[in-house]
This record gives C-alpha cells, sequence and structure tokens, in this order.
C-alpha cells in the first residue's frame, strides 16, 4: 500500500486526478493499527478502481493538521485533489464503514 | 457438526481475555470474538498505574497484549469478527457472525463500554477535527497547543495529565466543584502547573470553522456563559454500555447494563456477563479482569451441570 508522507503528499493526493482513500493513522492510536490489516485488505480487493494509501501522522504531524486531521483513525476520500468525504474516530471507523466510503466513490 | 465450544466470548477486552484464559486453563474449548481492538478500552490507556503489579511501564497496550498472548498460550482461540445475531432455542447456542457462525453450550458477554458523547452543538461536525475521546491516540497534534479535558472523574484527570506532556496548557472542566477521581490523581493533577482546573461549567458548544476554535462554557450555578478559546476538546464524560445486541435477550438497567448476580450469571442460562458492561459499582481493568475469571468458572460449573461428559 502507498505510503504517503510530506514529500509526495501534493503530487500524490493534490495534484493527482481521479479518487483516493487515504488512511490518517498514528504509531500511539491502537485502534488506527487494528484497522491496517482490513485497509490493506480493501487495498487489494479495490485495486485497479480505487487509489488506497496510508500516512502516518505520528511522523508527519504538519501535514495532517494542514489537512485538518486532528483525531484519529480519520479516513478521507480526495477526488482530483478536493476532499470529498471523511470518517473519523474509533467508534465510526470500521472495515464496513471503510469499505462503504470506498463504494461510495467507486 | 461442526465444532462446538464450551465456551463463546464477546469481547476481547481484560474481561473477555480473562474469561478466555481461566475456560482454557480449566480445559474448557474457548473462543473469543473482536470486532475492534485487542484490549478494548484499556488499550487506548497510556498510563495503567492502579493494575496491581504494573508499576514500571504500566501502558494500556503492553497489558492487554500480554492478556492476549497469555490466554492463546493456554489454547484460547481469538477472531477478529462482528457478531450479527444469535440461535438461542436451542440447548447449543449459536452466534452467527458476519461470514460464518460459532457454536457454544455457554455465552460470556464482555463488550464492555464506550465514551459518551457530551451532546453539545458541534461536537460531532469536529470530531478528528480537535474533538477527541482518546488522549493516547490524538495528544501528539496539540503539541505546544491548549487543549480542554471535560469530566471529573479517573479517566479525566488521569488523562488530562497525560496531556499536559504535549499540550502547553490543559484546562479541565467539570460540572461540579470537586473531582470523583482517586485523590492521588487529584493531588498530581493540582500540583501540575500546566492544568487549570474550571469548576461547576458544562461545555454548551463547540465551534470552529473547520477544526476547533474554542468553546462556550455554562457555569450551571449561575448560568452564565463565557467563551473559552481552545485547540482541542477531550471528552471523559463518562461511558455507555455496548449492548444493543442483547436488548431482547438478556435483563439490563434503564441505562442498558446487563444484570447478572455475583457468579455473573444473567436472566438466561448459560449466557454471562462480565466488565464493564454488567451493571456494577467500579468499572476499571482490574475488576473487569475479575469479572471474566469468575463468568468462566460460573460457566464451567454450569457446563458440569447441564451437559454429559
Amino acid at each position: 500500500m502507498l505510503e504517503l508522507n510530506k514529500d509526495n503528499f501534493d503530487a500524490e493526493v493534490i495534484q493527482a486526478e481521479g479518487t483516493i482513500l487515504v488512511d490518517f493513522w498514528g504509531t500511539k492510536c491502537e485502534p488506527c493499527k487494528a484497522l491496517i490489516p482490513d485497509v490493506e485488505r480493501l487495498a487489494e480487493q479495490y485495486d485497479g478502481k480505487i487509489k488506497i494509501a496510508k500516512l502516518n501522522t505520528t511522523e508527519n504531524r504538519r501535514l495532517a493538521m494542514a489537512q485538518k486531521v486532528m483525531g484519529l483513525p480519520t479516513f478521507v476520500i480526495y477526488k482530483n485533489g478536493e476532499k470529498q468525504k471523511e470518517i473519523s474516530g474509533a467508534e465510526n471507523c470500521t472495515p464496513e464503514t471503510i469499505e462503504n466510503l470506498i463504494k461510495e466513490f467507486v | 457438526m461442526g465444532k462446538i465450544y464450551d465456551v463463546a466470548i464477546i469481547g476481547g477486552g481484560p474481561a473477555g481475555l480473562s474469561a478466555g484464559l481461566y475456560a482454557s486453563r480449566s480445559k474448557l474449548s474457548s473462543i473469543i470474538i473482536e470486532k475492534g481492538k485487542w484490549g478494548g478500552q484499556a488499550s487506548t490507556t497510556e498510563e495503567l498505574e492502579n493494575y496491581p503489579g504494573s508499576m514500571e511501564h504500566p501502558t494500556g497496550p503492553k497489558l492487554m497484549e500480554r492478556m492476549k498472548a497469555q490466554a492463546e498460550a493456554f489454547g484460547t482461540e481469538c477472531v477478529k469478527d462482528e457478531v450479527i445475531g444469535f440461535e438461542l432455542s436451542e440447548k447449543i447456542k449459536t452466534i452467527k457472525l458476519t461470514k460464518s457462525e460459532i457454536k457454544a453450550k455457554t455465552i460470556i458477554i464482555a463488550t464492555g463500554a464506550q465514551p459518551m458523547l457530551l451532546g453539545a452543538p458541534g461536537e460531532d461536525e469536529l470530531r478528528g477535527k480537535g474533538v477527541s475521546y482518546c488522549a493516547t491516540c490524538d495528544a501528539d497534534f496539540f503539541t505546544e497547543l491548549e487543549v480542554v479535558a471535560v469530566g471529573g472523574g479517573d479517566a479525566a484527570v488521569e488523562e488530562a495529565i497525560y496531556l499536559t506532556k504535549f499540550a502547553d496548557k490543559v484546562t479541565i472542566v467539570h460540572r461540579r466543584n470537586e473531582f470523583r477521581a482517586a485523590k492521588s490523581l487529584v493531588e498530581k493533577a493540582i500540583a501540575n502547573e500546566k492544568i487549570d482546573i474550571i469548576w461547576d461549567s458544562v461545555v454548551e458548544e463547540v465551534y470552529g470553522d473547520g477544526i476547533v476554535e474554542g468553546v462556550k462554557l455554562k457555569n450551571v450555578k449561575t448560568n452564565e456563559i463565557t467563551d473559552f478559546k481552545t485547540d482541542g476538546v477531550f471528552v471523559f464524560v463518562g461511558t455507555k454500555p455496548i449492548s444493543d445486541i442483547f436488548k431482547d435477550i438478556v435483563k439490563m438497567s434503564d441505562k442498558g447494563y446487563i444484570i447478572t448476580d455475583d457468579e455473573m450469571k444473567t436472566s438466561v442460562e448459560g449466557i454471562f456477563a462480565a466488565g464493564d458492561v454488567r451493571v456494577k459499582m467500579l468499572r476499571q481493568v482490574i475488576t473487569a479482569a475479575a469479572d471474566g475469571s469468575i463468568a468462566a468458572i460460573a460457566a464451567e460449573k454450569y457446563i458440569e451441570n447441564n451437559f454429559e461428559h
């Protein structure tokens, strides 16, 4: 799965054409880490239909904050660089809600 | 016919993991079903100083990881899935999962509780944008910023102290004029130069343009509303049980906590409940673990009395 950071975020998300789902996670966020295998499975399952990437906010805090993400886990859909929809918080982010979010945009 | 477990445990927090450990050590076949994160709420608590024996590096995630490994070492199976329904008319109970089902002689409900919301305007819209229920997850973002921690129990005071490691200033907003939290915690908070306390006040509104900019506070004694600028709002105003799927199955309190006796038996034969999800006085990791062990042994007794060997 594509790993985003301050060097590639602009090219892969903001300047990119098409739809991308970004998984904002952090090394101390246990709910985020519990979701990663599911997100990786979804990335494989929807390969070619939607781009799915993850961003470690512990290492890229300012970048996340510039995207107005200040809480984890958060999943954001971007289309042609524009934020479309997001879900946030451990109770709201489950394998099912993430897949539903993907389905809405493929 | 597929496998019939002696004990099926729903929920992989301290109650469920302890139930698994005690069940498997009693040579009962056991399985734990967890839909989210192993360790439950305890896995999002950085400092777990009140669990006996966890003096050094008492972090929730570490302790929970060890609890799971210990239960598995004695033979408990751990699966990640969600329970979507039950078939309980037979003596052997069936638990329906998203893609399969599990049959078991007994069920232990250990689904726990989740943070309660403030119910204030702006809270939902600004979730993940400054409103948080998990200090461990989100504290990083507030490095050198100022935050409000709402609540007066152990969680609120403990997490406020934790937040001072990141934020420049932490203001505890509490609706009463004294804390419910343990005295040692309160002393630590009061001595902390980064912590301010606003008594007798509740959050009326969280506001901000795409990101938290402040809160409106209401003094519950004078009804006066004041504006308070802040970068983040951490909410620790108690918990609510995760018990919706058991609503028509076992007896519950008005608030949805499951009623048990002191052997963790619910109103239904062969179904037990343990941990934060049941009616009890103190919801802590240690009491959840104790409940889990009692439920497993009570389940063992039930199996001995109701099934042939």
